[in-house]
């Protein structure tokens, strides 16, 4: 088990490299430049930029002087803000999405599971249905569109939530809950499917064959089944989650990293990128190797080499 | 038929259905039998014939839906089952009636350690401590011959054989030290040299506990050693009923006859095909009109397919279910009857 562990993290090294190589690949193949502008440069300022910045090196040097940065964790200064290390961007704007992410995780976990396991319980009644038909309403609509629905709603005709901008939890709602909406959506049907599995096994049969009570044969015997599939969806849904954080930082005006990113992209902040990169792929990574462990815990046939 | 003293359960009229796709499929239908206390019944028939869903129906643990048990009594100790609060009924479950069922790959938790799946019972029924149930569990585990019992207690199901599996799922069923043991094919998944074990295992606890045994198998072979009175099922009807030494000297119904004629015997010729009854069961969504079992019967004749069989007494505890019963009853007597200690030679022969 231990081994496992250690031998995924150490995994974790390259593939954060490869996907830095992948990303400063794509941005150098993408037409345009960090300082080209609307109007073309003098040609003498423009090589000026090119070597202070060692562009016209060839693109091996340029690619192993980046590379020998990146793997001392150093991604440099942003090209947009002089003077500002990546490093202590990434720190100043995490914290609003992490904020917003982790609480939409956890909504979306908990009212999936919640509406899941009841429909489940429920099958074929309308408290099965009406569930259900929201979680594909939920599925079917973008983010993009049940963030201004919930703005009109909530902060134009109602009242109750400011529309944008970061100031206090009442702020947070609108977003957390346009983030969670989807994946609420996505558990509540995965948990669904995986209790109605579970509640037909045999071993739920012979829990009720020995007289124990719904409440038993339900947590005792029958949720961690029911709940694996749910399990192995977290590791992809924090990396759409992730996802997520853009557009809804974009539609919400929230200082988060993933407005950071989108900017960054259109600056050609490499720097930047590549920062924001590699600490979003790490973070993946070692939240899926979380999640195989705890799966791990639940299931107690699975066996780690 | 019921409400003697010594009755520990008598079914009367069941009736349960299942709604699918298909239609309304008739599982059960009108089966009635009972068992005295300490007795042994057998419950035979082919795959599909009704078995398991008559015995979860006696402890309701029918899926409802698509499932419903439509009508009948389960008398119960003087109670009906099928009357009884939720409340009172889990008392009943796992207590007084306890199960084993067919798959005991499937039949135990695989996300619990064996020792959480038998102290739950005893705790729940007989108010053990955690200490108490421990030990009582432990003491079970040993008594169906699960060695390293204090070490194994300790693991998870998939960590232990078949067999050994289903040894616990009997310790698990045993553990209130219930009146009534209802086992679902106990055998069925298991390999042949483990069937004969376990097969011994149950004939010895009952013996020793005293515990009255419905035992479900669709191989006569296994009834004939086994039980006291035998039922034969077919399409969710009780088509045979008699004392077990009677219905293999003397079958009263073709269907019996044929599943007899099924069971290997000694003499058999390796490799050499067994001899398997003709056809398929019907579609219980959609019954033939007669007999059910006329499109596949070696002796039908114009008023099998017309006509529903009656329930023929043959002599005393001796029923079939055919327009025939008595010419084949008669007819066995010469022919296809097959001496009981020549099948309890087939048995030993087999474990
Ligand atoms: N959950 C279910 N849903 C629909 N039909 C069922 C269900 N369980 C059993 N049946 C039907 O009931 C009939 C009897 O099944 P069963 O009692 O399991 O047979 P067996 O004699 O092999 O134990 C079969 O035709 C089967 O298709
Ligand atoms: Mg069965």
């Amino acid at each position: 088990m231990l081994r496992f562990i250690l031998r995924r993290l150490l995994i974790i090294i390259p593939m954060a490299l490869l996907v830095v190589t992948l990303t400063w690949g794509l941005i150098r193949l993408a037409p345009g430049n960090f300082y080209s502008g609307e109007k073309k440069l003098p040609a003498a300022v423009e090589a000026a930029i090119r070597k202070k910045y060692g562009l016209d090196e060839p693109w091996y040097k340029q690619y192993g002087m980046m590379m020998a940065n990146v793997v001392r964790g150093d991604f440099g200064d942003s090209l947009k803000y002089p003077g500002q290390s990546v490093n202590e961007i990434i720190r100043r704007h995490l914290p609003y999405s992490a904020t917003i992410g982790i609480l939409a995780y956890f909504l979306a976990l908990f009212v999936g599971m919640l509406a899941g396991t009841y429909a489940a319980l429920k099958q074929n009644s309308v408290f099965d249905f009406g569930p259900m038909a929201l979680a594909m309403l939920g599925l079917s609509i973008p983010n993009f569109v049940i963030a201004p629905v919930l703005v009109i709603l909530f902060a134009f005709w109602l009242y109750v939530f400011p529309p944008a901008r970061w100031g206090g939890a009442s702020s947070l709602v609108l977003p957390v809950v346009t983030l969670a909406a989807v994946y609420a959506a996505y558990i509540a049907r995965l948990t669904r499917a995986g209790m109605l599995e579970v509640l037909r096994s045999d071993f739920v049969r012979t829990a009720r064959a020995k007289g124990l009570d719904d409440r038993t044969v339900l947590f005792r015997h029958a949720f961690r089944g029911g709940i694996l599939p749910v399990v192995s969806f977290t590791g992809p849904a924090l990396a759409a989650l992730l996802a997520g954080t853009v557009v809804v930082e974009k539609v919400f005006a929230l200082p988060g990293l993933g407005d950071i990113f989108i900017k960054a992209v259109l600056n050609r902040d490499e720097p930047l990128v590549l920062g924001i990169v590699a600490f979003l792929s790490i973070l993946i990574m070692v939240f899926n190797l979380i999640v195989d462990v705890s799966y791990g815990f639940l299931d107690p046939r699975i066996r780690y080499e | 038929m019921s409400g003697t003293a010594e009755t520990i359960i008598s079914v009367e009229k069941l009736k349960t259905y299942f709604d699918t796709e298909d239609g309304r499929v008739m599982a059960v239908d009108d089966v009635t039998f009972e068992l005295k206390k300490g007795e042994t019944l057998g419950i035979v028939g082919e795959s599909g014939s009704g078995k398991s869903v008559t015995n979860l129906s006696i402890l309701r643990l029918i899926p409802e839906p698509p499932g419903k048990i439509a009508a009948g009594k389960i008398i119960f100790d003087g109670d009906d089952l099928l009357q009884l609060s939720v409340e009172e009924l889990r008392k009943v479950r796992g207590k007084r009636i306890a199960m084993v069922f067919q798959d005991p790959m499937t039949s135990l938790n695989p996300f619990l350690k064996i020792s959480t799946q038998l102290t739950e019972v005893t705790r729940l029924h007989l108010g053990h401590t955690h200490g108490e149930a421990r030990e009582h569990a432990i003491k079970m585990l040993k008594l169906v011959g699960i060695p390293d019992a204090e070490v194994r207690i300790d693991g998870y199901p998939h960590e232990l054989s078949g067999g050994m599996r289903q040894r616990v799922m009997i310790a698990m069923a045993l553990s209130c030290d219930p009146e009534l043991l209802i086992a679902d094919e106990p055998t069925t998944a298991l390999d042949v040299t483990i069937q004969a074990q376990i097969l011994e295992l149950i004939k010895d606890l009952k013996a020793r506990m005293g515990t009255s045994v419905i035992l479900i198998t669709h191989d006569l072979g296994v009834v004939a050693g086994m039980t006291d009175h035998v039922i034969v099922m077919y399409a969710g009807k009780i088509f045979e009923r008699a004392r077990t030494a009677d219905l293999f000297s003397r079958p009263g119904n073709p269907y019996t006859r044929g599943l007899l004629r099924s069971v290997p015997d000694p003499e058999h010729e390796r490799g050499e095909p067994l001899y398997q009854i003709p056809g398929l069961p019907p579609d219980l969504a959609d019954p033939p009109p007669g007999c059910p079992f006329a499109p596949r019967c070696d002796r039908t004749e114009d008023i099998c397919r017309t006509e529903f069989p009656p329930f023929v007494e043959l002599h005393s505890g001796h029923h079939s279910l055919c327009h025939f019963a008595r010419e084949v009853w008669e007819e066995s007597l010469q022919t296809a009857g097959v001496d009981r200690r020549e099948l309890e030679d087939i048995r030993s022969v087999d474990g």
